[in-house]
């Protein structure tokens, strides 16, 4: 098979009436412009009336994928959060095997990255952590030798990073 | 106003009334559909309503009779269909109608609330089925929101790049208790068109425009819909820029214009694609560069500095990326131009013009009609066009007579020439002539549509009868799917894979005799004239003309899809 150079990443932060379909709306949107969903997390925020979805897609047409969700209906705003301006999270719940002395070491890993103990079974352990993506990667790639039984990611959240300095004057951000 | 005349306390109706009220309310006069059970109740106060209703004999004529009306009038169509394959043959004309963004409302039942999902008789997932179908659809669950969603969708559908709209309405909506109230004001917080061109970006294409020395405007069916036209030639002859008209915006100028062009794209004139090839600067407005328009577009324009304006953003940098984009409604934009030029005077680009006069003269569109020969569909519409004045609402079907039909019709204003471009939908002709005539009674309603063309929605002659709907069809009988067969013979080596339609057993006269038609037909160049001449004369039923034409005529010139613009095929002999 061909080789496929992967596409670059961007990270959209949508603004979207809290309506049924929506979800539906963006991601049939983005499906059928040929767009690719790398993860999709949908959520309510703080105004009952609006949800957001924050959407990681794979495209070199980030303009394109951009103005072609704003054409529904349904979405009031769109924002791409670039990687540097932005804190971006994601959720993992890592399940691997292990017994006897294996259980401490991949405790011991698993502190290093902050991550709990959420269940104990009879042969394995599972962590729950939470972080920029890079380092859930880091944390899978440490465990992979125990044998990872079963691994459930979120989807990435995203936030602006908020000015460090006042600003010379104060401006409605939209 | 309707709830002015309402008595001041609130009767009770059902969503069904209420949902009639409401398309009063926005001022529909036509509605185009076919009855069932899941939209039965709605049916019943249309019974008692000003409304017309015409009953059409399959949803895809309803659908594209509205599109008809919506073109001719540059007022919203409305359908209505019941649930499941109401609601699924309804799909190609609404996605007929997103790709040519024609006004229109959809209105389906749907099964009750309560059994949606449980796969229930006639039910489809309509809402998903006409999602990537339409600009926007609403599923109604309660009936006092219906005066505000019929609202919005009326907003929607005719505002910003117009479009269909589609309410699915469940059985029980239709039969519960509401009032009916006038509908809130529009609160659409994610749907606000930018109607005006940023200043600044306006200023930028008039200082490039001044500069320039060879400019084209590129228009299409973006000035149509903006109303246009007007503006675009006030603002072509304030600085003398010729213009090439699209598939879908042919009228936008007249071609009778001295800087009129006429059509670019796979079939277009030699001058009008190689003006573009030439230009120094590409004025784009209401286009989407479509493939049809660019050929390859990696060869398409190459030295042109582009200033691209268009309501839809998603369109600007979609295929091309502009040096200047403006996002703005055509005829705002046009007429900022116009202001902007103010007193300059006229580019001086009379050696352009000239070069363009040459081309015209050199490479003019022709065919060849022997008076003993087989007849030439081209000649058939240079006598329509001749017989009638141009005075007359011409409709295409799909294929080599659309092509012929737009290359050698002269249009003089927008609205008169109706064709499905985008989605190319063959059967289009026959329901949107009817639905252009309901909506204009007093205009002269011709179709010109293909043999294979009639034969997918000729059914709908019978509501062109029985509703006294007098549109005339001039039906090319080329014994063949014409366009698919010059296909075959220029690229499949003549192989004729299914492309012919065995004329032997079919007889058109008859068909339309059985359809309360009058049919008239001519198989050769002299009987052309007369047989035009008869259909005119007949204006209380709907008249069929079968055209027996040459077989082998393909259309040119032609550029092959996928190919250079710089390398237009002139005609079958030309060699390359
Ligand atoms: C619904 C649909 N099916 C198939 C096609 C592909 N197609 C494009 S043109 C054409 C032939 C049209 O034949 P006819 O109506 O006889 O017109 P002609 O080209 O002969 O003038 C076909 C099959 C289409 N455009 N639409």
């Amino acid at each position: 098979m061909a080789r496929v150079l992967p596409l670059p990443r961007h990270t959209l932060s949508l603004v979207v009436e809290n309506r049924p379909g929506v979800l539906a709306r963006v991601s049939s949107t983005l499906a059928r412009r040929g767009f690719n969903i790398h993860s999709l997390a949908v959520g309510p925020t703080i105004d009952p009336g609006l949800s957001r979805i924050t959407v990681v897609v794979e495209s070199e047409k980030v303009e394109q994928v951009k103005k072609q969700l704003h054409k529904l209906i349904n979405v009031v705003k769109i924002f791409e959060l670039e990687p540097s301006k932005a804190v971006e999270r994601e959720t993992m719940l890592i399940r691997i095997s292990a017994m006897g002395t294996s259980r401490t070491e991949a405790i011991e890993v698993a502190n290093i990255f902050k991550a709990n103990v959420v269940d104990v079974g009879f042969n394995t352990l599972t962590f729950e952590v939470t972080g920029k993506p890079a380092k859930l990667n880091d944390l899978i790639e440490l465990l992979r030798p125990f044998g990872v039984v079963e691994l459930v990611k979120s989807g990435r959240i995203a936030i602006g990073r908020a000015a460090k300095s006042k600003p010379s004057r104060m401006r409605a951000v939209g | 106003m309707e709830a002015s005349r309402k008595p001041p306390t609130m009767t009770k109706i059902t969503g069904a009334q209420s949902i009639i009220s409401s398309l009063e309310h926005e001022g529909v006069d036509l509605i185009f559909g076919i009855p069932g059970g899941a939209i039965l109740p709605a049916y019943d106060p249309l019974y008692f309503s000003p409304i017309r209703h015409v009953m059409a004999r399959h949803e895809q004529g309803a659908g594209h009779m509205a599109a008809g009306y919506a073109w001719a009038t540059g007022r919203v169509g409305v359908c209505m269909a019941t649930s499941g394959p109401g609601a699924t043959n309804l799909v190609t004309p609404l996605a007929d109608a997103l790709m040519d963004s024609v006004p229109m409302v959809a209105i389906t039942g749907q099964v009750p609330t309560h059994a949606v999902g449980n796969d229930a008789f006639q039910e489809a997932y309509t809402i998903g089925i006409t999602m990537p179908a339409t600009k926007h659809n609403y599923f109604v669950t309660d009936p006092d929101d219906i005066p505000t969603v019929v609202h919005q969708a009326f907003h929607l559908a005719s505002s910003g790049r117009p479009g269909p709209v589609l309410i699915d309405l469940p059985k029980d909506v239709l039969n519960q208790e509401t009032e009916w109230r006038p509908p809130e004001d529009l609160d659409l917080p994610g749907y606000k068109p930018t109607m005006d061109g940023h200043p600044r970006r306006v200023k930028e294409a008039i200082e490039m425009l001044a500069r320039s020395e060879r400019p084209v405007l590129y228009v299409g069916g973006g000035i149509i819909k903006a109303e246009a036209s007007e503006a675009l030639t006030r603002f072509a002859e304030m600085a003398n820029i010729p213009v090439v008209t699209t598939l879908m915006g042919r009228g936008a100028i007249s071609d009778d214009h001295p800087l009129c062009l006429g059509m670019p794209g796979m079939h277009g004139n030699y001058t009008a694609i190689t003006s573009m090839q030439k230009c120094d600067v590409l004025l784009a407005v209401g286009v989407r560069f479509d493939d049809r328009v660019t050929g390859d577009p990696q060869h398409f324009a190459v030295d042109a500095k582009v200033i691209h304006a268009d309501i839809d953003p998603a369109e600007i940098g979609k295929v091309r990326q502009p040096d200047i984009p403006i996002v703005a409604d055509a005829r705002r934009v046009l007429n900022q131009f116009v202001k902007a030029w103010g007193d300059r005077p006229a580019l001086a680009n009379q050696e352009w013009i000239d070069t363009l006069r040459g081309w015209q003269d050199e490479y003019p569109l022709f065919y060849d009609q022997q008076p003993d020969g087989p007849i030439k569909p081209q000649f058939i519409i240079e006598e329509l066009a001749r017989l009638t004045g141009g005075d007359a609402i011409l409709v295409a079907g799909v294929g080599q007579h659309q092509m012929w039909a737009s290359q050698f019709w002269k249009f003089d204003q927008p609205r008169r020439w109706i064709n499905s471009g985008g989605l190319g939908t063959m059967g289009f002709a026959v329901p949107a002539a009817i639905g252009a005539k309901a909506g204009m009674p007093d205009e002269l309603v011709y179709a010109v549509d293909g043999d294979g063309c009639f034969q997918m929605t000729f059914q709908e002659l019978i509501v062109a009868s029985a509703y006294k709907i007098p549109v005339k069809v001039v039906v090319f009988n080329n014994d063949a799917h014409g366009m698919v067969k010059q296909w075959q013979k220029l690229f499949y080596g003549s192989r004729l894979s299914s492309s012919l339609l065995n004329s032997e057993v079919v007889d058109y006269v008859k068909l339309a005799e059985g359809m309360g038609c009058i049919g008239l037909r001519a198989e050769a160049p002299e009987e052309v004239e007369p047989t035009l001449e008869k259909s005119l004369s007949i204006d209380d039923r709907p008249v069929v003309v079968e055209m027996v034409v040459d077989r082998e005529e393909m259309v040119f010139p032609m550029v092959p899809a996928g190919g250079s613009n710089d390398q237009v095929i002139l005609g079958p002999d030309s060699g390359d």
